[in-house]
């Protein structure tokens, strides 16, 4: 996993969309109309999905790696 | 960012809607499809695809405040993004609709029309230049309310986007807020 960090999306999401447009990656989408969605996979954590949320709930964090599996968590 | 697509140029029927309005107020009536599409597309799949690729107002909102630079992008206070906020709004949004609704009806039941455009529910502008004889004065008056809805969110909308970050407006938007509740209601806890 090269990207060291990740978009995680806070639970005051209001599934507008605005994020999913912005991603360059694609590693974003609205899962059921309920909340936006990061694939961790994709997610190089650039921020640019944080700059744009209105309503700035998007924190770009650290990834936290298992110790000895080189798995990321989230 | 994407490829553009036929939808990403919805902004312009929310920019002509409201020109329309100064036109013909009868015009107002075609706001509906702006109601109707979002709740029919939420109840019966489920989805928020209205908000995440059809509506014009959200683009409207992104082009003024984004590419023209009209939003001071600040990260907006988190109240407004939250449930008691975007629920007790939708509350007071569908108490004044309801209104809207009640002075349609008195109308129809032989109150005179009044030709006026009332802005944040409070502010009323003399809107008497177009002719609305054609049709009866329930049909009038009810154009008269809905384009009175449709200016005041844009006017909240804009708001919002000058002071924040440009959609703002979507995080307390009644229709955001219905569809993504609808959802919920549909999906329940499921994720
Ligand atoms: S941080 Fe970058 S790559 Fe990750 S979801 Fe946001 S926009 Fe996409
Ligand atoms: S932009 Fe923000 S509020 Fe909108 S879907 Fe993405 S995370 Fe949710
Ligand atoms: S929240 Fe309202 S303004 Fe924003 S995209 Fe959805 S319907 Fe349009």
């Amino acid at each position: 996993m090269a990207a060291k960090k990740i978009a995680i999306i806070g639970k005051q999401c209001v599934a507008c969309g605005r994020c999913v447009r912005e991603c360059p990656l694609g590693a974003l989408s609205i899962y059921k109309g309920l909340r936006a969605r990061v694939e961790a996979q994709r997610c190089v954590g650039c921020g640019k999905c944080e700059k744009v949320c209105p309503a700035a709930i998007i924190e770009i964090k650290e990834r936290q790696v298992i110790p000895n599996a080189e798995k990321a968590l989230v | 960012m994407q490829k553009k697509r036929w939808y990403d140029y919805l902004w312009i029927w929310s920019s002509v809607y409201l020109i329309l309005g100064f036109f013909n107020i009868l015009f107002a009536w075609l706001g509906l499809i702006c109601f109707i599409l979002p709740l029919m597309i939420s109840i019966v799949w489920g989805n928020k695809a209205y908000c995440n690729h059809y509506c014009g107002r959200g683009q409207l909102f992104e082009l003024l405040g984004g590419r023209l630079g009209l939003s001071r992008n600040r990260k907006p206070p988190k109240f407004l993004s939250s449930p008691w906020f975007r629920y007790g709004f939708l509350t007071f949004f569908m108490t004044m609709f309801g209104l809207m609704l009640y002075n349609t009806w008195l109308v129809v039941s032989g109150a005179p029309l009044r030709e006026v455009v009332t802005l944040l529910w409070v502010f009323k502008l003399p809107w008497n230049w177009t002719n609305t004889a054609a049709v009866a004065p329930g049909v009038a008056q009810f154009a008269f309310g809905f384009y009175s809805v449709m200016v005041t969110s844009t006017i909240l909308g804009l708001i919002t986007m000058v002071l924040f970050r440009p959609r703002s407006w979507c995080t307390y938007c009644p229709m955001g807020t219905m569809t993504q509740g609808i959802c919920h209601l549909k999906h329940g806890k499921d994720d």
